[in-house]
């Protein structure tokens, strides 16, 4: 191929982007949605779960199936404590070390940890100390609720912004008879394809950049690893959603149909991803179901990193699956896709 | 009745040989049980203006749409310049869709920009934009949300729209439909101004002095069909070799004379072959030739003489 082709492509992708882009800006409504309700809600949310309210003591048990056994251990069978089965005890020490857990216990080795500065922790402390069991103290500063929320709440408002700013904008461009105008021209579906994620995702990683920086100046969230390595997570997660936001829209012509779709893939994501709760000792069902929506990867990523201070190698498996399903998403969206009704 | 017409009818041997620019052999397309085109074969000339007549219902807009790639033909071909369309065709072409939305908040200008950079900028194949706005009588309104425009205002940005890439061919769909009788005689102009720098256009429409106006050539759609195809003047000929006479009905009624007339409001119409044998017939029959109207035969006669209706506008 010529140069001037691959110009004259790149023209029309970014004509189209353009468009698009102002089309958004101008649209003071959308805009304003966009930006103003995840700054409401992490804040209103932060603000209603900041108070003591949750009564119940949470105990991590390891391993897995020791916590069903209510019997074998007095710890086990106190009265207001959710135990949680977990496979992995060094993840759950680090848990204890952000007060997630107000106390370990291993069930295998006799042992127990507590977090010093903890003060559910301290009243355990005291049940588990005569026992005879070995006490293992951790330190570490309390991961408030919304700093655990606050990665949810941006990662749900990405998700709504891909999937709806892309699939349900495509449809009713389909519906209005812009995309037969489109059709009419030297214009690709491929370029148009192209124009549509790139204006789409530079809106969202603004917006995104926008509400994290606003909201962390009041919130001041909790945020131990690599921005860099956020901003891929964001990048590589907008990307998926937005793939599968073109697969949904690729050749349905009824905006209430693509309404309906639409809900049907984000509905599952704000429940069983993790955006507003763990889904840690959940039936295993709804976790595999979970780790099929690219809202979790994302989730699970950007807590590692900003809870934990995770390394790439810590978050290369999400990557890589986030980039899977774009490719995946993108190759059936381009497929599909159809300019009109023939 | 209709096959009839046409086979009677050929349009006249030019002396001189045309280019064809579009050449449409029996187009078919159906829509589940609906058969919208039956076999249409037309061919355009290179620098005439075209138009497809017909009612609503007839085939038109879809007959277009299988012209302009739009649509996927069941069966027949269509050919731009002599081969099957593909991206010159798209790249010489210029489409006025009969229903076309375009992308929110853009200002008139910067739709017509969006459109520009469609195509390719070689050899000064895209006309400036303020050229555009010039030839459309955009200029004052450059600035305008492109959404706040009035109908024959918007008609022209879509013409110019269609005109971005200099084309050799411009198609219209039905482009003054709705307009004021001021804004329509305006787009005419501008469409004859495209005609003159030897651009062919193909319109529909299902106004007949629009086609008159306009068009070097016609055919007329009925039912999936083409029912009749010549120019407007070889038409009439074709099918009347009559004229219409007008008089006030009261006078005709009143009268005692063996001479047809049909009913027109209040008047009646009587067609003749023989204008002087048919006023002496009128004055033998004493009546009163002071409110006499003469008119020749128009479109609208010929289509309700071919399709034996009204038109479904």
């Amino acid at each position: 191929m010529s140069a001037a082709p691959i110009k004259s492509m790149f023209r029309r992708i970014g004509a189209l982007t353009h468009a698009r882009n102002v089309e958004f800006i101008r649209d003071r409504s959308a805009l304003g949605w966009n930006v103003l309700l995840p700054v409401l809600l992490v804040a209103g949310l932060g603000f209603v779960f900041s108070g003591e309210g949750r009564p119940l003591f949470k105990v991590a048990v390891f391993p897995t199936e020791a916590a069903q056994a209510r019997d074998d251990h007095p710890i086990l069978g106190l009265r207001y404590a959710e135990l949680v089965g977990v496979a992995d005890r060094e993840a759950a020490v680090r848990k204890v070390e952000r007060h997630q857990f107000d106390l370990l216990l291993d069930a295998n080795a006799s042992a127990y940890w507590v977090n010093d500065s903890s003060p559910k922790g301290y009243v355990l402390d005291n049940i588990a100390g005569g026992q005879g069991l070995t006490r293992n103290q951790v330190s570490g500063a309390q991961v408030r609720y919304v700093d655990w929320l606050a990665p949810g709440i941006l990662g749900m408002n990405m998700m709504f912004s891909c999937l709806f700013g892309v699939g349900y904008v495509i449809v009713r461009y389909r519906k209005s008879g812009y995309l037969k105008r489109l059709q009419a021209t030297p214009t690709t579906a491929f370029e148009f394809l192209c124009a549509q994620i790139a204006s789409r995702m530079l809106v969202i990683m603004l917006v995104t950049v926008f509400v994290y920086v606003g909201t962390d100046w009041f919130l001041n969230f909790r945020m131990v690893g690599s921005y860099s390595l956020l901003l891929l997570v964001a990048l590589l997660g907008a990307s998926s959603m937005v793939a599968m936001g073109l697969a949904v829209a690729a050749r349905v012509q009824s905006e209430e149909l693509a309404g309906g779709l639409l809900n049907i893939v984000t509905w599952p994501m704000m429940v069983i991803s993790g955006v507003w709760f763990s889904i840690e000792g959940s039936p295993a069902a709804i976790q595999w179901l979970a780790q099929t929506l690219p809202l979790t990867h994302v989730l699970t990523a950007a807590r590692a990193i900003m809870l934990d201070g995770a390394g790439l190698a810590a978050v290369a498996a999400e990557l890589i699956v986030l980039t899977a399903m774009t490719v995946v998403f993108l190759i059936l969206g381009a497929a599909l896709f159809r300019w009109g009704r023939d | 009745m209709i096959a009839h017409s046409l086979s009677q009818c050929h349009a006249t041997v030019r002396p001189f040989a045309v280019s064809v620019i579009l050449d449409i052999q029996d187009l078919q397309r159906s829509f589940g049980h609906v058969h919208a085109v039956r076999g249409v074969s037309f061919a355009v000339h290179t620098g005439e203006c075209y138009g497809l007549l017909g009612p609503n219902g007839a085939g038109k807009t879809t007959t277009i749409e299988l012209m302009e790639g739009i649509l996927k033909p069941d069966a027949g071909q269509v050919r731009y310049r002599g081969n099957a369309l593909g991206p010159q065709f798209r790249a010489e072409a210029g489409i006025q869709f009969q229903n076309t939305a375009l992308q929110d908040y853009l200002t008139v200008r910067e739709q017509l920009q969006l459109f520009r950079n469609m195509y390719a900028h070689t050899d000064g194949q895209c006309r400036d934009v303020d050229e555009l706005l010039a030839l459309c009588a955009l200029e004052p309104l450059a600035g305008r949300d492109a959404r706040k425009l009035s109908g024959g205002q918007r008609q022209r940005m879509l013409l110019a729209i269609a005109l971005v890439n200099r084309p050799r061919i411009v198609f219209m769909d039905e482009p003054t439909t709705g307009l004021d009788p001021q804004a329509r005689r305006n787009f005419w102009e501008l469409v004859r101004a495209i005609k003159a720098e030897g651009t062919t256009v193909l319109l529909t429409t299902h106004y007949m002095d629009e086609a008159y106006q306009l068009c070097d050539r016609i055919g007329i759609m009925d039912h999936g069909r083409i029912i009749a195809e010549g120019t407007p003047a070889e038409l009439l000929d074709c099918h009347f070799g009559d004229r219409v006479l007008l008089l006030p009905k009261q006078a005709l009624e009143q009268a005692i004379t063996h001479l047809d007339w049909q009913p027109h409001g209040e008047y009646g119409e009587i067609l003749t072959n023989d204008l002087e044998g048919t006023l002496d017939q009128l004055r033998a029959a004493k009546v009163s030739l002071a409110e006499l109207q003469v008119r020749e035969r128009t479109l609208e006669d010929l289509f309700l003489h071919l399709t034996g209706s009204e038109l479904r506008a």
